[in-house]
């Protein structure tokens, strides 16, 4: 940020600019490179869950748009949405429903705003950093939740509750997850999360101790539940709730919840690279040519393929199954995980 | 150049930070304008009576949607709020817990405080676990089976998941 903010003042016409015009000019500079960064998440990884999808089941994908293995796929399907018609049902709350996508979109974009890309690359240097992502990414849930009343369609409400209640019961897991890494860290801001982690392999927060390791995988499958994607994909089951919460909406609207959708896939696999895998720093020594926000976003992507192979691979699981592993399995084990990590760090001192 | 001067007091009252976090919130809704704006010129508009009915299968839709519904979401946010609040608590508890740790006199003392404080709360779900209220698909208390017709005593066993 405060390199940003010296090329700006460097640029011409900008010598008598004041101080807080420079901060704001890069914090709107930060916020349109994420929301950048937001639209191509959705146009790459769609094409990328496609093909891996192909692959998975031993089929190709699509392989003609673009020539070189349809890589233009996702390019032309989000022109093809921009002419959609948009459609908003009669008996609609209008308002509501006009609102919603527009929340949801919100959410995803201001929880980017504390990811920590590389040492002093983050847009707002916030002391509750994790807590603040916590926070802000709720308002996906709000935005669900309204989407499904306001269309008054049966779908669109069945797949709204149980959106809510998939999303809130996951959030608990998913932070307790966490807590034993801010015990080490003893801070919630994400620069220091990701810098506690310097040094190799062996000092990234997944192998510290035992208990970590468990929370690591506590923390991902409540990841692939708060993002609503198989084997969790409860909130739209195709199936049978025909397309969930957004059943109603069409074109430009319906691109914001896929946006959102997509744009959240990566938030949480970069909220595990930062909390649990060693955020920016290379695995081994030799790879520390590589640049730090290249190191970040390479294993994010990796952990988003992972987030793939799982959703192409297991079949979805029940709404009783996924109530019954939240809330008897994950949140029991979570517990155990604050109080073991705890006493491993008690023993060390 | 964006200037945004009605910021200046907010920002400088949060050291800065939480000044770009409104900064994001505003150019999202910019975006999100723009998005749809792009998008109202280039669609076509030919809205009907029939494509604006709820989507229901292609059937005429049937009464409202905004009906009362299953009592278990309600309880799944009733629990949330009580563990999301224990996780409040934890996340201050978390971040001063090894500088204290350290400090003479305290020692283990700040973890065995948060080990009662969780042990409260995990009493709390073994209750409600205990109760039946964590299963989605809730057995109905002993109730006592009318016995001319054990067919419908069967069906009435269980409630039925949404």
């Amino acid at each position: 940020m405060d390199a940003l903010i010296a090329l700006i003042q460097n640029a011409p016409g900008a010598a008598n600019m004041s101080a807080q015009a420079l901060h704001n000019t890069a914090a709107a500079l930060m916020a349109t490179l994420m929301f950048t960064v937001m639209a191509l998440c959705a146009i790459v990884f769609t094409w990328m869950e496609r093909k891996v999808a192909g692959f998975l089941q031993n089929r190709y994908g699509p392989m003609r748009t673009g020539r070189w293995h349809g890589w233009a796929q996702a390019v032309a399907d989000m022109l093809k949405i921009l002419g959609k018609e948009d459609i908003i049902p009669a008996e609609a709350d209008k308002g509501l429903f006009v609102f919603a996508p527009i929340l949801v979109l919100l959410g995803s974009l201001l929880a980017w705003a504390a990811i920590p890309w590389a040492p002093g690359f983050v847009a707002a240097d916030l002391d509750l950093g994790l807590f603040y992502i916590f926070a802000v990414s709720s308002l996906v849930i709000i935005g669900i939740l309204m989407a499904g009343w306001s269309s008054n369609n049966k779908w669109a409400l069945y797949g709204a509750a149980r959106g809510a209640a998939q999303m809130v019961s996951y959030e608990i897991p998913l932070a307790l997850a966490t807590i034993p890494v801010i015990m080490y860290t003893g801070s919630l801001n994400t620069q220091d999360i990701v810098i506690a982690q310097q040094g190799g392999l062996a000092n990234w927060y997944i192998f510290r101790d035992p208990f970590l390791f468990v929370a690591f995988w506590m923390y991902f499958i409540a990841s692939i539940a708060e993002t609503n994607r198989g084997p969790f994909d409860m909130p739209e089951t195709e199936s049978e709730l025909v397309a969930g919460y957004h059943t109603e909406y069409s074109g430009m609207r319906f691109a914001f919840f896929f946006l959102s959708e997509y744009a959240n896939l990566f938030l949480v696999s970069l909220i595990a690279v930062m909390v649990f895998l060693g955020g920016w720093w290379a695995p081994l020594p030799l790879l520390d040519v590589i640049p730090p926000a290249l190191t970040f976003i390479i294993k994010g992507v990796m952990m988003v393929f992972f987030n793939m192979w799982v959703r192409w691979t297991l079949p979805r699981v029940r709404v009783d199954q996924l109530m019954h592993l939240c809330w008897k399995v994950m949140i029991p084990i979570a517990l155990i995980c604050v109080l073991g990590s705890g006493i491993i760090q008690m023993v060390r001192g | 150049m964006i200037a945004l001067p009605f910021l200046g007091t907010v920002t400088s009252s949060m050291s800065g930070h939480y000044g770009t976090v409104l900064i994001f919130v505003l150019v999202g809704i910019v975006f999100a304008a723009l998005a749809l704006g792009v998008a109202k010129l280039i669609r076509p508009s030919n809205p009907s009576p029939a494509k604006m009915t709820t989507y229901e299968c292609g059937e005429l839709p049937i009464g409202s949607s905004w009906i009362r519904f299953n009592v278990r979401f309600y309880l799944i946010a009733l629990f949330f709020i009580i563990f999301d609040v224990e996780v409040i608590f934890l996340y201050p508890w978390a971040v001063v817990f090894k500088s204290l740790f350290k400090v003479p006199g305290l020692g283990a003392l700040v973890f065995w405080e948060m080990i009662i404080f969780l042990g409260i709360l995990t009493l709390g779900l073994a209750y409600v676990w205990a109760k039946g209220d964590l299963d989605w698909v809730k057995r109905l208390m002993d109730r006592p089976a009318p016995q001319t017709d054990t067919k419908a005593a069967a069906l009435e066993e269980e409630v039925p998941a949404q």
